[in-house]
């Protein structure tokens, strides 16, 4: 974070660019979305163009290009527990871990399915 | 007893504690949205359809280029702190709260319109989690046009008597405002294009 006055002040030109830099991708992002494009590209393609404009509001809005090692720590930490949560719901397709599902077959001569199942 | 190192930065962080309280407080934000991004890729990735074109794209492009300039005038109302002009910190100030009111408002017509048609939480899975995102997203708006409030009113007084605690207080109010567009990046094409 710059605390000198004048470094401030060289600095102010740059937030206005990078305030017109998201309007332009904003804009970017609705034409793209008027190509109608198939929606795995279209996911991916908005997708990089939102990381872009988040990049540039952390990096020149909240001060990230020169922060201190202590609140990149913390947002490292924080990454990596992002990406594990938003793996998470992936357990639940693939939540074959330590457990077998046979399928029952027909009951056998004398057996109902009720005591099967037991 | 004064609170230590609000203005002073710690000798083992290098931070003001203000400072590194509000990213930890930030980090606890990312894992609350994170949550429900997370909740947001089942619900889509288990839908046998997901509709398209619910919702309206223009009002939610104008709702973008609000926060984005938001954003610009709160990092602003800090800059010209930090260079002595306090009638323009107040200028960017009050900018950025009327920003986020008309942000409020825009949501408002467009909840009203949805809910008009019936179109409430409870009609499908996608405007469950639309009014739930975007919900806790307004939110997060209003919590912070209260703190721009106070700074703009009864807060302003510490400018004052303290300069440079205040500076430090809206240096963190940007933080956070900062993220809440942040957020709003990401929801934008989440729940609007794709």
């Amino acid at each position: 974070m710059h605390s000198d006055p004048a470094e401030v002040k060289k600095t102010v030109r740059k937030y206005f660019m990078i305030g017109a830099a998201l309007l332009v991708f904003t804009g970017i992002t609705v034409v793209a979305n008027l190509i109608h494009l198939a929606v795995p590209l279209a996911i991916t393609v908005a997708l990089i163009i939102a990381t872009i404009k988040g990049s540039m509001v952390a990096a020149v809005f909240m001060h990230l290009n020169h922060e201190k090692k202590w609140i990149y720590g913390s947002l490292i930490l924080t990454v990596v527990f992002f990406v594990v949560l938003l793996f998470v719901p992936l357990l639940t397709i693939s939540d074959t871990f330590g457990t077998h599902i046979n399928a029952p077959g027909p009951p056998t001569h004398g057996e109902s399915g009720a005591e099967r199942r037991d | 007893m004064n609170i230590p190192y609000t203005v002073e930065t710690r000798p083992d962080t290098g931070l003001a504690n203000g400072k590194l309280g509000i990213w930890l407080f930030l980090a606890s934000e990312v894992m609350l949205f994170g949550a429900l991004f997370s909740t947001y890729i089942i619900l889509r990735t288990g839908a046998v359809e997901w509709p398209h074109g619910e919702l309206s794209v223009l009002l939610g492009a104008i709702n973008t280029v609000i926060l984005i300039s938001s954003s610009v005038t709160m990092v602003m109302a800090w800059a010209s702190l930090k260079m002595n002009e306090w009638s323009k910190h107040r200028l960017y100030l009050i900018l950025t709260f009327v920003l986020a009111g008309i942000f409020l408002v825009n949501k408002y017509f467009e909840y009203s319109e949805h809910l008009a048609l019936g179109e409430g939480p409870w009609a499908s899975t996608f405007l469950a989690i639309y009014f739930t995102l975007t919900g806790l997203h307004g939110l997060h708006i209003v919590g912070g046009m209260v703190v721009m409030a106070y700074f703009i009113g009864p807060g302003a007084k510490m400018a004052k008597t303290s300069p440079d605690q205040f500076t430090n207080r809206i240096e963190y109010t940007g933080l956070y405002w900062h993220f809440v567009d942040l957020v709003w990046i990401f929801l934008f094409p989440l729940l609007y294009l794709l």
